[in-house]
């Protein structure tokens, strides 16, 4: 015996080719034998729909079959419905084939504790997630920041240096409650450390560009370097070029338990300035002491 | 004892490379040797069954794992459940 085929994937009588398949498609997954194991109307169903789609999905059984040639069964050949073949041995034994390494047994554990404890038995508190934005230099040299969470209540978190944008802190008994006498949760915060505008981390170091006029490259001097630690006072050697690296030892990421302190490189720049009368004709006149091409080599890389 | 020859001649639509990666992943565990697999008739069903979730409900090799990682776990409680005595 079987139903309207039409009725049974829901469908009118114009239905077409695409939406017989994806009313067939949807109601298959639904009733599928081994998504609905123990539950034999669906396996009936599944019958069902299975074999009404193989009649309506092949246009001149369809055609027939809308003609009143052949009834709803079909008749020619079986239904190509799946008929639950699998079922029957990943039931039984010789299922243990395809049973999951491992964590099966934790599932079943995780069941029947669950199951097993009392209500009234200490629970865990949820832990909480937050998010906290770090100036950057609370991330070079460590601090205390302050995380107030969305119920009011304030958090003080411990910066330690050197952390990294997307790095989770745990403040352990800073979540939810416990309830019954169990432990509160944690509190899981994710960092997100700002850019800074002269600074540029790289590992544990600082990359900072120094801008120095033309007389401080060419005869050297003492200038004063910014660094997130506070200002220092650099000598540049004499004869500094631009793109010159001076290394300040110890001056970017500060040291955090055995990592040592990163360092500070200055990349030197070089800026001509304002147009001066004086050092064009200077240089007008200046034959120099070793000329030289700074653009030799280029044309061969090209 | 069913051979790699029996296998095809009984699931129809059977493609030598679908079984030789399902194999590979794990999906299908024949016994014995690599070069001369030997198939239970449970591993029959789960072919036609792979192929079914395939073909027919439009599983995407993808997504395959996943199905059938929840079906092997449900069908493992539900063999825990009989030893056990609590489903008649």
């Amino acid at each position: 015996m079987a139903d309207d085929p039409y009725k049974t994937l829901g469908l009118s009588r114009d239905a077409t080719p695409e939406a017989i398949k994806s009313a067939y498609r949807k109601l298959a997954r639904q009733h599928h034998p081994d998504l609905n194991p123990g539950k034999p109307e669906a396996e009936a169903k599944f019958k069902a729909v299975s074999a009404a789609h193989d009649l309506l999905s092949d246009p001149e059984r369809r055609g027939r079959f809308d003609r009143g040639e052949i009834d709803a069964e079909g008749q020619e050949q079986r239904p190509a419905g799946y008929g639950g073949g699998y079922r029957r041995h990943a039931d039984a034994a010789q299922g243990e084939r395809y049973a999951e390494a491992g964590g099966f047994e934790d599932i079943f554990a995780d069941m029947f504790e669950a199951r097993g404890r009392a209500a009234s038995a200490p629970r865990r508190g949820r832990d909480g997630n937050y998010r906290l934005a770090v100036p950057f230099r609370s991330a070079v040299l460590g601090a205390t920041e302050r995380l107030t969470l969305p119920d009011g209540q304030v958090l003080d978190v411990k910066i330690p240096p050197g952390v990294v944008t997307g790095q989770v802190l745990r403040l352990r008994g800073q979540g939810g409650p416990g309830r019954n006498g169990g432990p509160a949760g944690d509190a899981l915060i994710e960092l997100e450390v700002a850019e800074h505008p002269l600074y540029r981390r790289d590992g544990m170091d600082l990359r900072m560009e120094l801008p120095v006029s033309l007389a401080e490259a060419v005869l050297g001097a003492a200038v004063e370097v910014p660094t997130p630690a506070g200002t220092l006072r650099v000598t540049l050697p004499a004869g500094s070029d631009t793109g010159r690296q001076i290394r300040l030892r110890g001056k970017g990421i500060a040291a955090a338990g055995s990592r040592p302190a990163g360092d500070l490189f200055l990349t030197l720049r070089v800026v001509v300035g304002k147009p001066d009368a004086a050092l064009e004709s200077f240089l007008r006149s200046w034959t120099p002491e070793h000329p030289q091409d700074p653009r030799a080599g280029l044309e061969a890389e090209a | 004892m069913i051979t790699l020859d029996i296998l095809y001649t009984r699931v129809a639509g059977l493609q030598p490379e679908d079984l030789r990666r399902w194999i590979a992943e794990g999906y299908v565990r024949p016994e014995a040797e690599a070069d001369a697999p030997v198939f239970a008739e449970i591993d029959v069903e789960r072919v036609r069954l792979i192929l079914e979730l395939r073909d027919r409900l439009a599983v995407d090799e993808e997504a395959l794992p996943v199905v059938l990682s929840l079906l092997d776990q449900v069908y493992a409680l539900r063999r825990r459940l009989r030893e056990l005595g609590t489903e008649s």
